[in-house]
């Protein structure tokens, strides 16, 4: 790997001012996935802030009855908090879902957000890839896509967001708090904060340079039954290639994200109603996808894994 | 010692020790961290460098030019060695591929340079420094689209008996379809590693391998020095499954750069090398035709297999299993290969049979529904006590007691006679069943004793462990022999400095091993009894002692004066008592397939293995279900997604090749029938390791057939393949 130089951080004060103080550098926190990129050269930041001693560890309620989650709230926790487990089942078991028990000992909520694709070519420093090296093309657009996405990506890039956190947030419509440099603070709708790869993928979300994020803010639970289905080729430990994060609410609508299928957990803004069809609502979904041959099964998937959610 | 058939009564049948389930003695040593691996050889060369290799960035071309230039000013490096100033290094005589390129790049990530320097960041961060620049040429990426040779490979002669096209035209009931099975990654724990020094000319490696005397062969055809001027250490090795036979690009670059540097140089290849820069279990099509009477007796059985390889590599010999497994009096086999740029394939697991059986036995399933007969009862009607192709009879032949065992204690009456007839919740329900066989072969092995004077005993030997338990059966063997306890034997194993054995492949590691263990030990026996006054032929050893019609004398005051020493080894006649040699047995499987999704759970497994004397119950089993979980990986998902543009397997890290993790599997079990092979060793054993996954995969497709009516022709059965086949509604 490229050497770098590393620092702890402190507060989250002292973490923006260290980050801007140091060009190109990048935040570390649980770094399951920073250091794997580390190592295979596919991330080169310079300088490491370390973030794990900033606190915003903790899960705290807020005035309007929801939830704030730390950044630095593990995986783990998250997913075995008492208030997750009963008020927001769909999360803890979106988590439960992802990766392996020592990994999400370790993972955290802000890292699990900015996870890393798995596209196979971004993965492969001799392959081309607009992400990793804009304007050195796409080799998964007319090659092995079979994990890459039907819907929201571009010519220049279909790699998808490997996050099954990030697709029960979104049917949370969770927001996202960050701490800029300069001392402001922003919140964005977890819709609005992943771009279209476009002709930019390399710019994968609204953040800006030495932007911290903060907190995960939850409104108020929503009630209903709450469902999380990733569909894989083995039973623990992989990636989806498809998921499926729904809440039924009692008045039987119902609000769906999808994972493995774009850029980020693919939702549509109004939720649907207790009449619709798992047929409508899939299509309504996914109207205007545009799968490669190796992952347009996707499509039918999709549909099928949200029926098996309303058959119950 | 010649091994005479048939073997006889001798001091194993005793069984004291040998066929109890003893836990692994190397156990603990690798539960507690203990066990040194090769890339933990920290002490035993002192001063060691960290090799690097750089891997090629194209699928097939020339390099132009390699620039080294900033790789050699990085921090650290000591040197950076390509083909044209690594000296003269040729191939070695298992493996076609080199160890490094010169001018041509063969397949995507063939090293082009090895980087030396003083940390393994420091070598990384040389490696990525290195500039090579390419001519990108066009390679042949698709087996489909391959140019096959129009003559069989000199390994699997066509085989043409009775009239096959007259016999296939004249059933009344045929199968004719079509196979794919993917290409597969070893996918080992233990990555390829080395810790290689020279002393003068003598080169010593610390290294994973199979076959240690493979890889002085190799090495001595490689560097062009004698193979007594080699040595290799290889005590524990994490896995191989046949991809690492003998030596690799990690062995060679390590010595290349050791030599050149001077110093030890240790060198691992990194995850996503294993995939590309070494070798693969190839990719097959396969044509299964099977002809049959109404009863279900096959007329005719016809097999042809392609495959591809780098120019001069071998073929994937599928049809292997297809010559002995059932009757048939027309038939017709024939393997082909065609020329791939694609990485070497190689053995793997069974190699063979596993993919073999993969397309042969989804075909007998296919065929037991056209004739609406049972499939196990299928296989039954096709039992034959006589090896189809050669004539010869078989020396054990359980196949139907498998079948019959395993039905029953399956519950395989319980099997829907349609698929989709059994449904659970929102599953449906069903049962699979395939035949296995895989070659039961046997290697010359020697070992040497050391009966010490504290009365304890050494045996020392170059086979391998793989995990496999070779450190065990082979004590359990020697214990039996000299009437100890285990605890007062040791065992060093994977040394070239000690008598030559097997090796660890093709499942004839555990049988020859312990034979060769057998001989030594009954030379030793023989030396004993000279010492002590003793006839050999009615003296006993137990409890420690010698004895010898009621005099009693302890091994430890026989060996007082002086550790007394036994090397001798097993000889097999190659001719191997005129019989055919196979193991048997038979698998059955249960799937659950989500109605909706398509979702595959395999619920239960069960293995019904007929491979003789079964010499540690435990280390057995744990054989039989690994290869149980790898055939299970093999039907639901392992394949190497090959990029034919580009020339490579795309998906070279274990995120994205998946094999199957503790939550895939639920319930396994495995049944040995109780029997001896007279024929096979002293030992009276067989193989077992690779018999546990040959057919396992073809009888998870059947179970999910059985279950929903998707009849998938092409491994790995995944669920865009299943959703086609599922009711809308
Ligand atoms: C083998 C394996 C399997 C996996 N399987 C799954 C799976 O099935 N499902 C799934 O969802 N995930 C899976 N993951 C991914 C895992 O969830 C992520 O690696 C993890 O969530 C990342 O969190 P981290 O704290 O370790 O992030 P890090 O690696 O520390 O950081 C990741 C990125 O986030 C940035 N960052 C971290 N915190 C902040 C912050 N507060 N503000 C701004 N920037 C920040 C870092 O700079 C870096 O760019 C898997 C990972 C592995 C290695
Ligand atoms: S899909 Fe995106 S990440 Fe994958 S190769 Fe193309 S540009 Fe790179």
């Amino acid at each position: 790997m490229q050497q770098f130089t590393y620092e702890r951080a402190t507060s989250p004060s002292d973490a923006l001012h260290k980050i801007a103080a140091a060009k190109g550098g990048r935040f570390i926190a649980g770094g399951t996935n920073l250091l794997d990129l580390m190592k295979l050269r596919i991330e080169t930041p310079g300088h490491l802030v370390d973030i794990n001693g900033i606190g915003l560890d903790a899960i705290e309620s807020t005035a309007d009855g929801g939830l704030r989650i730390g950044a630095l709230v593990r995986n783990a926790d998250l997913a075995a908090h008492p208030w997750i487990r009963r008020d927001y089942p769909v999360l803890s078991l979106a988590l439960l879902s992802g990766a392996s028990g020592q990994l999400r000992n370790r993972a955290t909520t802000g890292g699990n957000l900015l996870q890393r694709t798995r596209c196979p070519y971004f993965y492969d420093a001799n392959q081309p890839c607009n992400k990793r090296l804009p304007g050195s093309g796409c080799g998964a657009v007319g090659g092995y896509s079979r994990q890459l996405a039907v819907i929201g990506g571009s010519a220049q890039c279909i790699a998808t967001h490997p996050s099954d956190m990030a697709v029960a947030l979104r049917a949370l419509d969770a927001q996202i708090e960050t701490m800029r440099p300069d001392g402001t603070t922003r919140r964005v709708a977890i819709d609005e904060f992943y771009l279209a790869p476009g002709r930019t993928p390399q710019q994968e979300t609204v953040l800006e340079e030495g932007e911290l994020i903060a907190w995960v803010v939850l409104g108020a639970p929503p009630g209903g039954r709450h469902v999380y289905r990733k569909l894989r080729d083995r039973a623990s430990y992989a990636f989806a290639l498809v998921s499926v994060a729904a809440i039924i609410e009692d008045s039987g609508r119902l609000r769906v994200a999808l994972g493995g299928v774009a850029h980020k957990p693919w939702a549509s803004q109004a939720p649907f109603e207790a009449g619709d069809t798992p047929a409508a609502i899939a299509g309504r979904l996914l109207q205007g996808a545009e799968p490669s041959p190796g992952n347009a099964f996707k499509i039918e998937l999709v549909e099928r894994t949200l029926r098996s959610i309303l058959a119950r | 010692m010649k091994f005479e058939y048939p073997a006889g009564d001798n001091p194993i049948d005793r069984l004291e020790v040998v066929g109890r389930p003893s836990d692994r003695l190397d156990g603990p040593l690798k539960v507690a961290g203990q066990a040194r691996y090769a890339y933990e050889q920290h002490e035993v060369a002192p001063n060691q460098l960290y090799g690097v290799a750089v891997g090629a960035a194209v699928g097939y071309g020339r390099i132009l030019d390699i620039d080294t230039r900033q790789a050699s000013s990085a921090p650290g490096v000591e040197a950076v060695i390509t083909g044209r100033s690594a000296g003269q290094l040729d191939i070695g005589d298992f493996y076609v591929a080199s160890a490094l390129a010169v001018d041509q790049v063969e397949h995507y990530h063939q090293a082009v340079a090895v980087v030396v320097a003083g940390s393994l960041e420091q070598a990384r961060e040389g490696a990525a420094r290195v500039r090579v620049r390419y001519d990108r040429q066009p390679g042949a990426f698709v087996l489909k689209d391959a140019v096959f040779a129009a003559e069989a490979p000199e390994t699997s002669p066509d085989i043409d008996i009775g009239d096959f096209a007259r016999g296939f035209a004249d059933s009344p009931v045929r199968v004719d379809e079509i196979y794919e099975t993917p290409d597969q990654s070893h996918a080992m724990m233990e990555p390829h590693a080395t810790v290689a020094t020279w002393s003068g000319n003598r080169l010593i490696l610390w290294t994973s391998i199979q076959i240690v005397s493979w890889g002085l062969r190799d090495l001595a055809k490689i560097f062009a020095i004698p193979q007594e001027d080699i040595r290799i250490v290889s005590p524990y090795i994490g896995g191989g499954f046949g991809g690492k036979a003998t030596v690799l690009s990690d062995a060679v670059l390590a010595a290349v750069a050791a030599r050149h540097c001077g110093r030890p140089v240790k060198l691992a290849l990194e995850r996503h090398l294993q995939v590309n820069n070494t070798t693969h279990r190839p990719a097959t099509r396969q044509r299964v035709r099977l002809g049959a009477d109404r009863d279900g007796r096959l007329q005719a059985i016809g097999h042809e297999t392609w495959s591809g390889n780098l120019p001069g590599g071998a073929a994937e010999r599928s049809t292997i299993p297809t010559t002995s497994l059932y009757a048939g009096a027309h038939r017709m086999m024939r393997t082909r290969v065609g020329r791939l740029d694609l990485p070497e394939g190689n053995a793997m697991r069974a190699p063979g049979e596993a993919p073999g059986l993969m397309a042969l036995e989804i075909a007998m399933d296919e065929l037991a529904e056209r004739l609406e007969l049972d499939p196990v009862e299928l296989r039954l009607r096709n039992d034959t006590p006589v090896d189809p192709t050669s004539g010869k009879r078989f020396g054990t032949r359980r196949f139907a007691e498998c079948l019959r065992t395993g039905a029953e204690r399956f519950g395989w009456h319980k099997r829907g006679t349609r698929p989709g007839l059994v449904v659970d919740g929102d599953d449906f329900v069903g049962l699979g069943v395939a035949a296995a066989i895989r070659g039961n072969n046997v290697t010359n092995s020697a070992a040497r004793v050391r009966l010490r004077r504290d009365g304890s005993l050494l045996v020392e030997t170059d086979m391998t462990d793989i995990g496999t338990g070779s450190y065990t059966i082979i004590g359990q063997t020697a214990a039996e022999m000299l009437g100890l306890g285990l605890d007062r034997v040791e065992v060093r194993l994977g040394d070239s400095s000690f008598p030559r054995a097997s090796g660890s492949l093709g499942q004839r590691g555990a049988n020859s091993s312990t034979s060769g263990t057998y001989a030594a030990c009954q030379m030793l026996r023989e030396k004993l009894c000279a010492a002590a006054g003793a006839d050999p032929a009615r003296a006993d050893f137990a409890d420690g002692q010698l004895i010898d019609r009621g005099r009693r004398v302890a091994l430890r005051d026989l060996a007082a004066d002086g550790e007394i020493v036994a090397e001798d080894g097993i000889e097999f006649d190659p001719a191997r008592g005129g019989l055919a040699h196979q193991t048997f047995g038979a698998h059955f499987c249960e799937a659950r397939v989500d109605r909706i999704t398509g979702e595959v759970r395999v619920t239960r497994m069960l293995a019904v293995c007929a491979a003789g004397r079964i010499l540690n119950p435990k280390t057995a089993r744990s054989q039989v279900i690994g290869a149980m979980t790898m055939g299970l990986g093999a039907a639901l998902m392992e394949s190497l997604a090959v990029d034919p543009r580009l020339g490579l397997f795309v998906n070279h890290d274990l995120a994205s090749y998946e094999v199957p993790v503790h939550a895939d599997i639920l319930e396994q079990e495995v049944i040995f029938l109780d029997h001896l092979d007279e024929h096979s060793s002293p030992m009276k054993a067989q193989g077992v390791s690779e018999l546990g996954i040959s057919g396992v995969a073809a009888a998870v497709a059947n179970a999910i057939y059985n279950a929903c009516g998707a009849r998938v022709r092409s491994y790995p059965v995944t669920i865009e393949k299943i959703l086609p086949h599922l009711p809308l509604a």
